[in-house]
């Protein structure tokens, strides 16, 4: 198996930031909420900093590793929730039609009126904004596209010669759904995670960019930079550290992603051998 | 004879790396005389194709020329794609591909895209007018004017290649290249196409190179044939000596298979398994604001007796495959009654259903799609005696039986469905299908998606099983060889609806409904069959 | 085609309305509105006041009429700071939220689509890989950083604060640059793969064989067939720029919609949330409704149903 220089680059990245989000926080003496009156906005390099700190004398070098962890958790979570919902509803869908598969094509199509943030924003206008209720929110994240994604691939596999021949087996309609077309669609959801992961990961941070994301005392990449962002020229590490971080981030899972997606097409392999 | 339009001499394409052989093609020659119809016989990968696409001038990059000279008109062809030089000689040369309506750009009125053709040579808008004009009539098109007016999606199948037929004789070309033109077409609509090109190709005096996998076909309409196996030319003679004496094994096998009979069989003493009353199917299609209604199947009858093998025929669309569907109860259908060893099934349901199925089992068209691509060959063959409750192992042990009775090496049960050759795959199909010693058995056109001399094999594979395990067969098919060579008796279908039955040789040979003589009629390679008799 | 229409439709006027009902839902039961409007130390007697003057006694489904027939009215409530109605703040932003958007559009359009084409007719050669780079690189970049390093770019290259005014067509390009980086992205890969199936379509070869220019099987056959695809895409990238503008009017302090749902929600104005989220969807579901249309004129095998 032949991997590309850039996908290679793209693990190693991601294997770095996971390190990172784990273990960062023993890379510095300072605590991530510990404020200092006589070191703030210290640039990049200064003694015992060596990223510098915010304007209320925090290391930004042990934020960022906390923020790291946060965004990770959340990126993660909020991917795996959205997989789950969509993935078990486009499959509901397609196997039970009727009423059922009406219901859930009006709610795809609702959410798909909607971009995610707006939704967003709306719930967090009206209720308190708490971490368990933001993951719910970023958990939303593209359900919509999992279940019209396999919805379809569900629908299609029904059509294939297979599920004809394994039903005149006499095979239940369970083993049919567990055994048969269960494992021959869950490469389109695994791929659809791949793209979805940077899409979270950037709804995350730009909500908490907006302020409207995770609160402080917590924090993440998104939230350290909202915090920097009125010091742009004057403390450019405080938003472009932290940037630069979710961008190669998003990029790197991204270029994994499309990777994978090259080798697990289903439509590469139907009928070749 | 007259200068050839095309010569061909020592054509060899380049394989890309890792493929089976390192040549497409090898050492090819032939040639094609004004007039003449050359029909370059080979299955599918004999590399035939791109015999014709080396001719155009028109190889992917993927397959290099490496050797070899095409002459057209006494003038040698450069071997590297010139494109103006391609577009000059495609006035001379045309093409016609096997698809017909995917070869037509969906967007645009068929009749624009053939003045296209001809204002793009050159023509003024009112001689390509004219021109286009008058070739609609040539192709016989019933109501030209509305058909130049459509898009390819609303033509048929067999409009769409005389639109397509039309296009390419527009220009009056030397020389016709047709690939597998009537293969994706029903029989009547092909014996059409057929007297077609060869009227067209009279009054003109085109040299036409016709490719085909089907000798029925060819024996309908080659001056001289070229028969290709793995990229290379295996025998080459007039249609009279490859026909009546063919020399190389290959030949005959192809032969062999088109002409296949099968072996009248004693029909007293057996009774009845499986029977079907007054059966009627609708399907129910559209949303709420386009609803429409297609009767499939209306008040069909049959009788199937153990051991004896009933044929389906028909052309797409009659209701055949419905049928089975519903005989394998897996379509509800509306109207009629199915008996099964006696016993009611019409509405069994449930565990009781589940427990019939062991009893009627199923292989169908497309062996690529009918097995699960992520389960090992043993395990889909054991899959249907572990569902109805006999333990993994003792099932493995019967799915490795099975195999051997296939003729599939063992080492085959640890393999996916991918490592396998659509033959082999439907070797596989009959053996998951067995793996129940099921009572009857459906075989739905489960030979149609295989090459000539595969789909004798498995025709052989299924007469010998059944001749050995004793099960009734109902054997769906569009091919009227087919249905002779296996059946004992035959239904014909049309639209929906029976409209002949009886044993194979009254129907064959004493038809009574016009729609089956037509079929009998249009069915290539009539004069084949009474050569080989 | 007249069931196909209906069917859109219909399909189109079902979403509003579930999208409406869950709004006015998710208001109902998010707190008491009553509560939320009286002054902080209202004794009980003052709510319940409120609560009848608001018909919050009334049975739910009353309720729900009546929000339907306020809507049908024009009567979107008002802005708990401002006091203005919540549309007249939404309409007082438009224009900003159009110019911004519509410049990033066209960008994205006018930009990704011949970088796809590029890159499809040079399938494999330096610049097709230059182009599909760029589109993950779009697609990966945020555009608040994307914009924070526009905003940085101005200030030290060229000395000026940009989106300091939103007067000139100079003052735009940069937010809506970034606004129409993902979506240039987006665009660039789709018309990459549309063109390059199309280029191996069976009708391609056919043209081709049939003597047919280059030039004219490019912009004749393969160009229509291939933006076909297209259009249910700029469809959907309307959803990612209306996203990306809350985020980016931000960025730029640019004073459009975008801002003014940020400001509303961090001020919990609900009235005006909720208008500019209906709005949003009205917009989503027209745009979709149009694509579908759009359909029925371009492709004549939509027609034919």
């Amino acid at each position: 198996m032949k991997v590309p220089f850039a996908v290679k680059c793209a693990l190693v990245f991601v294997a770095l930031f996971v390190a990172f989000a784990l273990f960062g926080q023993w890379l510095s003496p300072h605590e991530f909420r510990a404020t200092s009156l006589t070191a703030r906005l210290k640039p990049p390099g200064t003694e015992g900093y060596l990223l510098g700190t915010d304007a209320r004398g925090r290391d930004l070098l042990v934020r960022l590793a906390v923020g790291a962890q946060i965004t990770l958790i959340v990126a993660v979570v909020g991917t795996v929730i959205g997989a789950v919902l969509g993935s078990l509803l486009g499959l509901l869908a397609a196997a039970r039609r009727g009423w059922v598969e009406n219901v859930i094509v009006a709610a795809v199509d609702v959410q798909a009126s909607l971009p995610i943030i707006v939704v967003a924003l709306f719930v967090l206008a009206m209720f308190d904004n708490s971490f368990t209720l933001f993951l719910l929110l970023i958990g939303l994240t593209g359900w919509e596209v999992y279940a019209r994604l396999m919805r379809g691939a569900v629908l299609s596999a029904k059509e294939h010669g297979y599920v004809t021949a394994v039903r005149a087996l006499g095979a239940s309609p369970a083993r049919i759904y567990l055994r048969h077309i269960l494992p021959n669609v869950a490469s389109i959801a695994l791929v659809q995670f791949t793209v979805n992961l940077p899409l979270t990961i950037l709804l995350e941070t730009a909500l908490s960019f907006l302020g409207l994301g995770v609160q402080a005392p917590l924090t993440s990449l998104g939230q350290v930079m909202s915090e920097g962002r009125d010091r742009l020229l004057t403390a450019w590490w405080l938003t472009l550290f932290p940037g630069a971080i979710i961008f190669v981030l998003a990029l790197s899972v991204s270029l994994i992603g499309d990777w994978l997606r090259d080798r697990l097409d289903p439509t590469l392999k139907s009928r070749s051998s | 004879m007259s200068v050839p339009v095309v010569t061909i001499e020592g054509l060899s394409v380049a394989l890309p790396d890792g493929g089976d052989r390192p040549f497409a093609v090898e050492g090819v020659s032939l040639e094609v005389a004004p007039g003449e119809t050359l029909c370059l016989v080979g299955e599918s990968g004999s590399g035939k194709s791109v015999v014709a696409q080396a001719v155009m001038g028109m190889l992917p990059v993927q397959l290099p020329l490496v050797a070899g000279r095409v002459t057209f008109q006494g003038q040698v062809l450069p071997a590297q794609r010139d494109k103006a030089y391609v577009r000059l000689r495609s006035a001379r040369m045309a093409m016609v591909f096997q698809d017909a309506s995917a070869s037509l750009d969906p967007l645009i009125r068929v009749g624009d895209q053939l003045i296209e053709i001809a204002r793009v040579h050159g023509l003024s808008r009112s001689e390509a007018r004219k021109r286009v004009d008058e070739m609609l009539i040539a192709v016989r098109l019933p109501d030209p004017a509305r058909i130049a007016r459509s898009y390819p999606h609303q033509l048929s199948g067999g409009q769409a290649q005389r639109i397509v037929i039309a296009g390419a004789l527009l220009l009056n070309p030397a020389l016709l290249i047709a690939d597998e033109p009537t293969t994706a077409l029903d029989v009547t609509t092909q014996a059409e196409i057929l007297t077609l090109i060869a009227d067209l190709q009279r009054e003109r005096g085109t040299g036409v190179l016709f490719i085909t996998h089907d000798f029925g076909v060819v024996s309908d309409i080659a001056d001289r044939i070229v028969v290709m196996q793995a990229g290379q030319v295996v025998e080459s003679g007039t249609a009279e000596r490859v026909l009546h004496a063919p020399e190389h094994p290959y030949t005959r096998a192809l032969l062999a298979a088109a002409t296949k009979t099968g072996d009248a069989r004693d029909a007293t003493g057996a009774d009845t398994i499986l029977t079907a009353q007054n059966i009627s199917l609708t399907y129910r299609l559209g949303g709420p604001f386009a609803r429409r209604e297609v009767q499939a199947v209306q008040d069909v009858s049959l009788s199937l007796a153990r051991g004896r093998t009933l044929a389906v025929v028909g052309e797409s669309g009659s209701g055949k495959s419905s049928l089975a569907r519903c005989l394998l109860r897996l379509e509800d259908f509306q109207a009629g009654r199915l008996t099964f060893d006696g016993q009611d099934i019409t509405n069994v349901k449930g565990a009781e259903l589940r427990a019939l199925r062991q009893r009627i089992q199923v292989v169908l068209q497309d062996p690529f799609s009918a097995l699960d691509p992520r389960q090992s060959i043993g395990a889909a063959i054991a899959e249907g005696p572990v569902i109805h409750g006999t333990p993994k192992a003792q099932a493995m042990e019967r799915a490795a039986e099975l195999l051997a009775l296939v003729s599939l090496p063992p080492q085959a049960i640890d393999r996916h469905p991918h490592e396998f050759s659509g033959g082999q795959r439907q070797r596989i199909c009959i053996a998951r299908a067995l793996a129940l010693d099921p009572e009857v058995l459906i075989a739905d056109e489960a030979v149609s998606a295989l090459d000539v001399s595969v789909q004798a094999q498995v025709l052989d594979l299924f007469a010998d099983l059944q001749r050995r395990l004793g099960f009734a067969m109902v054997f769906i098919t569009h091919d009227l060889r087919v249905a002779r060579a296996i059946a004992d008796d035959v239904i014909v279908m049309q639209n929906g609806r029976i409209v002949e039955q009886g044993p194979v040789d009254q129907v064959f040979h004493a038809p009574v409904a016009d729609y089956t003589r037509a079929l009998l009629h249009a069915a290539p390679g009539r004069t084949l069959k009474e050569g080989a008799a | 085609m007249i069931g196909y229409v209906a069917s859109r439709l219909i399909r189109a006027v079902i979403t509003l309305l579930i999208t409406v009902t869950l709004v006015f839902l998710f208001i109902r039961f998010s707190g008491d509105p009553a509560a939320a409007l009286a002054p902080p130390d209202a004794p009980q007697e003052v709510i319940e006041q409120y609560r009848r003057a608001m018909g919050l006694d009334k049975p739910l489904w009353a309720q729900y009429t009546a929000y339907l027939g306020a809507m049908a009215r024009g009567e979107f409530g008002y802005s708990v700071h401002t006091g203005l109605p919540s549309a007249q703040l939404f309409l007082n932003r438009l224009p900003a939220t159009l110019m911004l958007g519509g410049t990033a559009l066209a960008i994205a359009l006018l930009a990704g689509i011949p970088m796809g084409a590029i890159a499809a007719l040079n399938r494999g050669r330096p610049i097709d890989r230059a182009v599909m780079g760029f589109s993950v690189f779009a697609f990966a970049m945020p555009n608040f950083l994307f914009g924070l390093v526009v905003i940085l770019t101005g200030a030290l290259v060229f000395q000026t604060y940009v989106g300091a005014s939103e007067d000139t067509l100079l003052d735009v390009l940069p937010p809506a640059l970034t606004l129409g980086l993902a979506s240039m992205g987006a665009f660039a890969r789709f018309s990459r793969s549309s063109l390059l199936e199309t280029l191996n379509a069976p009708f391609m070869v056919a043209a081709e064989a049939r003597g047919i220019p280059r030039g004219r099987r490019m912009w004749r056959h393969a160009g229509p067939n291939a933006a076909i695809p297209l259009v249910t895409l700029v469809g959907l990238s309307l959803g990612g720029l209306i996203a990306g503008s809350v985020v980016t009017e931000q960025v730029f302090a640019w004073p459009g919609v975008g801002q003014l749902l940020v400001r509303s929600v961090a001020t919990r104005d609900i009235a005006t949330v909720q208008f500019i989220v209906l709005a949003i969807a009205v917009t989503m579901i027209c745009a979709n409704l149009i694509v579908d249309l759009l359909y029925l004129v371009i492709d004549p095998r939509i027609r034919a149903r």
